[in-house]
């Protein structure tokens, strides 16, 4: 059973979360000015988040072994192709998993 | 709202929210088998994805929850695991910026998967964008809480070898990089994200690299607009 200490981490991680998902529109409030530069910089930062969330994906590869790095590679080409061939997201995601689902459970 | 747009938008979030829904199902579980075996009961397994909501960080809370570490301690690792989170905020200022009621939801809401799917959307006006907004947000929570109480209660009875299912994460934000490369005319900005990302992992290990990633990118994309800018003036 959970004690008064797991109650009191639980809230704490809880508001931390929150608090730094609420932080940028606190220092930013919806009814004042923006400056520009971070107007300019909301509209690149979306390609460079979604590029390190890919990297940040892919963080516990390693190049001492073929496991330990082909089936992330393969899968992942496996998705770009077939994403860039019908672009249904579906499709591409499906076949990419169970690619390396196959590849992980199967071949290495 | 008419609700044959109800309807509408219903549909075109659990379409768009699909590959989430077997993904969070399936992380769910694994989170809940965890917690169950480290002793906890379902409702504190079902008040952690409900109010922490964070996939990655309720993985990193079981051991905190373990070792029994002290609230700052927990606090500080919060703030590092999920620093990433101020990124989201950032870009979506404008685009959440007249969503009304829905807003404190969405914020609190804003995962990586719901942030992907909401920023790889055009940046719409029409009345039914908020409801898309909040719907997806809500749904991507519920398919999440499911998977908690549903792997907390089945424990480990999982009929089939599900190694390597959290591959569809990966998959899920390389289709929405690839089609914001496709969306976008200067790559630059992906660029900066993959090489500050790629040089801070193998400089800082796999465990907190990710921060750093953050402030060489945030750096590099101000420097980035800065010689943009000049080069306007000079035009």
């Amino acid at each position: 059973m959970p004690d008064t200490h797991d109650y009191i981490l639980l809230g704490v991680i809880a508001a931390g979360t929150a608090a730094t998902r609420f932080l940028p529109f606190l220092l930013f409030p919806a009814g004042r000015k923006k400056p520009r530069w971070l107007l300019r910089l909301s509209n690149v930062l979306p390609s460079a988040a979604i590029a390190m969330l890919v990297v940040y994906c892919l963080k516990g590869i390693y190049f001492t072994k073929p496991q330990g790095f082909l089936p992330e590679l393969i899968a992942l080409v496996v998705v770009s192709l077939l994403h860039l061939w019908k672009r249904q997201p579906l499709l591409s995601i499906g076949g990419g998993t169970i690619c390396y689902m196959i590849l992980v459970q199967q071949v290495f | 709202m008419r609700t044959t747009n109800k309807v509408k938008v219903l549909k075109k979030a659990f379409i768009d929210t699909l590959p989430i829904l077997v993904a969070f199902i399936i992380l769910g579980i694994g989170f809940g088998v965890l917690m169950s075996d480290a002793g906890y009961p379902l409702f504190f397994v079902f008040l952690m994805s409900a109010f922490i909501y964070a996939g990655s960080m309720q993985f990193v809370a079981v051991s905190l929850l373990a070792s029994k570490v002290t609230p700052l301690t927990a606090l500080l690792m919060t703030f590092l695991v999920n620093a990433r989170h101020i990124f989201y905020g950032l870009s979506l200022l404008e685009r959440y910026k007249d969503t009304g009621k829905a807003k404190p939801y969405l914020i609190f809401g804003l995962t990586d998967e719901t942030y992907s799917l909401v920023c790889s959307k055009p940046h719409a006006t029409d009345d039914n964008r908020t409801a898309y907004y909040f719907t997806v947000t809500l749904l991507n929570h519920l398919y999440w809480i499911a998977g908690g109480i549903i792997g907390n209660v089945l424990g480990n009875v999982i009929p089939f070898n599900s190694k390597g299912i959290d591959f569809s994460m990966t998959a899920l934000f390389m289709v929405i990089f690839l089609e914001q490369w496709k969306q976008t005319k200067n790559h630059t900005p992906a660029l900066i994200g993959i090489a500050a990302t790629v040089v801070s992992r193998i400089v800082f290990g796999p465990d907190h690299f990710l921060v750093i990633a953050m402030v060489i990118i945030a750096a590099g994309l101000l420097l980035l607009l800065q010689l943009r800018k000049e080069n306007e003036d000079y035009a």
